[in-house]
């Protein structure tokens, strides 16, 4: 018999995060306190699924148009040119997708052609490699350095382009390490880019969640806007990750060729999603605050805490995730987390999970109550303390 | 008010748990403006009491909850609040708003038992002078209360490790 497989498809890893998932599903242990979670602990805001309730009484059972209800396409529009003061045409520029995921996908499919180089910055969300490796694009990792927050630099992106460069992909602010990178990180950043010809996929799923200080987006700097494909979403702002629903905004003649993949591989996206939505974006700026107001608090509850444990981390400034660096206590980020689960049931993800420099440090997601981080940190400052004690 | 005491209110009406550490940490405050924030407010008034929402339901104590729509003929000068001074003096009264509408006060009222309720109502209540008229209703099953949902299991219903 032939081999039923594609060899694209087989020398592709599977992600890192399944393997911890197996670990921690396997023990099954409802003493365990996962940290693990990449996704906020609210609940979707009620008046949110109330829309997606009452859009399914409605009838709205059917397909939107591929690119999504002219509504949401508009209301997104507002919001971009609120937030970023960049305008999309609702009608050109825009696209509902399933999740930001689906976005990253379609973006990079469109726009890669076999060779084409793809930089990519590490530590960042697991898909982006895969994706690129999937459009027949060449993958170029850049090492991102905690020394620098975990921000890119112009010397590093400098260092990787190359005369095949053809996209960058920002990821900030950052899963997993919550790094974000500021106006004057980015401008030197837009010049290289305008210089070599870049273009940029600016992966801004967790935009609406910085902290003491607003979120910039590099579409929004001169010359930035018709070489750049904007991602967002719903998932992570406005808490509804499981309703599957993200957007792109780029320019007409990128997104022409997007819609066509998205058209024929999705169709469009989940009808009752978009009417949620379109609920969320009109009236859900108080659920955003509230979220964050808290999600601030639980930060700095843990830089607070980690600080007394000893263990060393960045303060980070978005998302919700800390990315302290644990290489001094003489294990590998794997072995740190597994032992860490095993003896005192906390699961964290290991830095190596979202790229091969992640290596001496963990994600810690602080999508949890105060009750339960200080829970866990209790057993993580034991587990630490242990680890000392034998060292010496 | 200012900004340290509504933020210091929006967390402890929710958490009145927290220590003062944990809420300066939060506010990004040092620990003595928060404890002398929260000092002045319970001197002022501002904040009441620290009270527990607990369900009885779990437990074996028996109460019976009512609330009671009470009619009355507000007195001359005092209007309506001598009259509620003289219904909240009551320890059985949890609650006492003075209301818009059909009737003039809504009582809260918890007892051991129906009968500890009725008798209440009976003969302190009703025997009032201006009290013309109640209608008790009975609690059937608590859902919510105070912004607390009573009837659902939390359950984190996360995958426990997600990207």
């Amino acid at each position: 018999m032939r081999n039923p497989l594609s060899q694209k498809i087989i020398g592709i890893k599977p992600s890192g995060i399944r393997k911890f998932f197996d670990l921690v599903a396997e023990m099954n242990d409802p003493e365990v306190i996962s940290l693990g979670v990449g996704e906020p602990d609210f609940e979707t805001p009620w008046h949110v699924r109330d829309e997606g309730i009452y859009s399914l009484e409605r009838g709205r059972t059917f397909y939107t148009s591929n690119t999504g209800l002219m509504e949401l396409r508009e209301e997104i529009s507002k919001h971009v040119s609120r937030d970023h003061h960049i305008d999309y045409s609702p009608k050109h520029e825009i696209i509902v997708t399933v999740g930001g995921s689906e976005a990253i996908d379609i973006a990079m499919r469109a726009m890669l052609d076999p060779g084409d180089e793809v930089i990519i910055p590490q530590p960042s969300y697991v898909s982006y490699l895969p994706c690129c490796v999937l459009a027949d694009g060449v993958p170029v990792v850049i090492n991102l350095k905690e020394e620098n927050e975990f921000r890119l630099t112009a010397a590093e992106l400098e260092a990787a382009i190359t005369p095949k460069t053809k996209i960058l992909v920002l990821p900030f602010p950052n899963n997993p390490t919550g790094a974000i990178m500021t106006r004057e990180d980015l401008e030197p950043i837009a010049e290289l880019c305008i210089r070599n010809d870049i273009y940029v996929i600016t992966d801004e799923i967790y935009g609406a969640l910085t902290y003491e200080q607003e979120h910039f987006s590099i579409a929004s700097l001169p010359g930035m806007r018709d070489r750049t494909v904007l991602i967002n979403g719903f998932s992570k702002a406005y808490a509804m990750t499981g309703w599957r629903l993200g957007y792109a905004c780029a320019p007409r003649v990128i997104m022409e060729q997007m819609l066509k993949i998205h058209q024929f591989a999705i169709m469009c996206a989940p009808t009752t999603s978009q009417y949620a939505a379109l609920e969320a974006l009109r009236n859900g700026d108080a659920d955003v605050q509230m979220m964050r107001e808290s999600y601030n608090g639980r930060r700095r509850y843990l830089m607070r805490t980690l600080k007394e444990l000893g263990i060393p981390c960045f303060e980070p400034f978005g998302a919700f995730y800390i990315f302290p660096n644990i290489s001094e206590l003489g294990l590998s980020s794997d072995d740190f987390a597994t032992e860490l689960l095993k003896a005192e049931k906390v699961a964290v993800v290991p830095g190596t999970a979202f790229g091969d420099c992640g290596e001496g440090f963990l994600r810690i997601s602080y999508a949890y109550s105060l009750e339960q981080l200080e829970q866990a940190f209790v057993r993580i400052g034991r587990f630490v303390e242990k680890l000392r004690a034998e060292k010496k | 008010m200012n900004e340290l005491n509504e933020k210091i209110l929006a967390i402890i009406e929710k958490n009145s748990k927290i220590s003062i550490r944990d809420l300066a940490t939060i506010l990004a405050e040092t620990e003595e403006n928060v404890a002398k924030a929260i000092f002045d407010m319970e001197k002022d008034g501002t904040i009441c009491g620290y009270h527990t929402i607990i369900n009885w339901e779990n437990t074996t104590r028996e109460t019976v909850d009512a609330l009671i729509e009470v009619c009355v003929t507000p007195q001359r000068e005092s209007g309506f609040n001598r009259l509620a001074e003289r219904i909240y003096n009551f320890p059985e009264v949890e609650s006492l708003y003075l209301m818009s509408g059909t009737y003039d006060f809504c009582i809260l009222i918890e007892g051991k038992s129906l009968m500890e309720v009725s008798r209440f109502v009976s003969e302190k209540l009703a025997p009032l002078d201006s009290v013309t008229s109640t209608a008790t209703h009975f609690m059937l099953k608590k859902y919510k209360e105070h912004g607390t949902v009573m009837v659902k299991k939390s359950r984190d219903e996360r995958q426990l490790i997600t990207p």
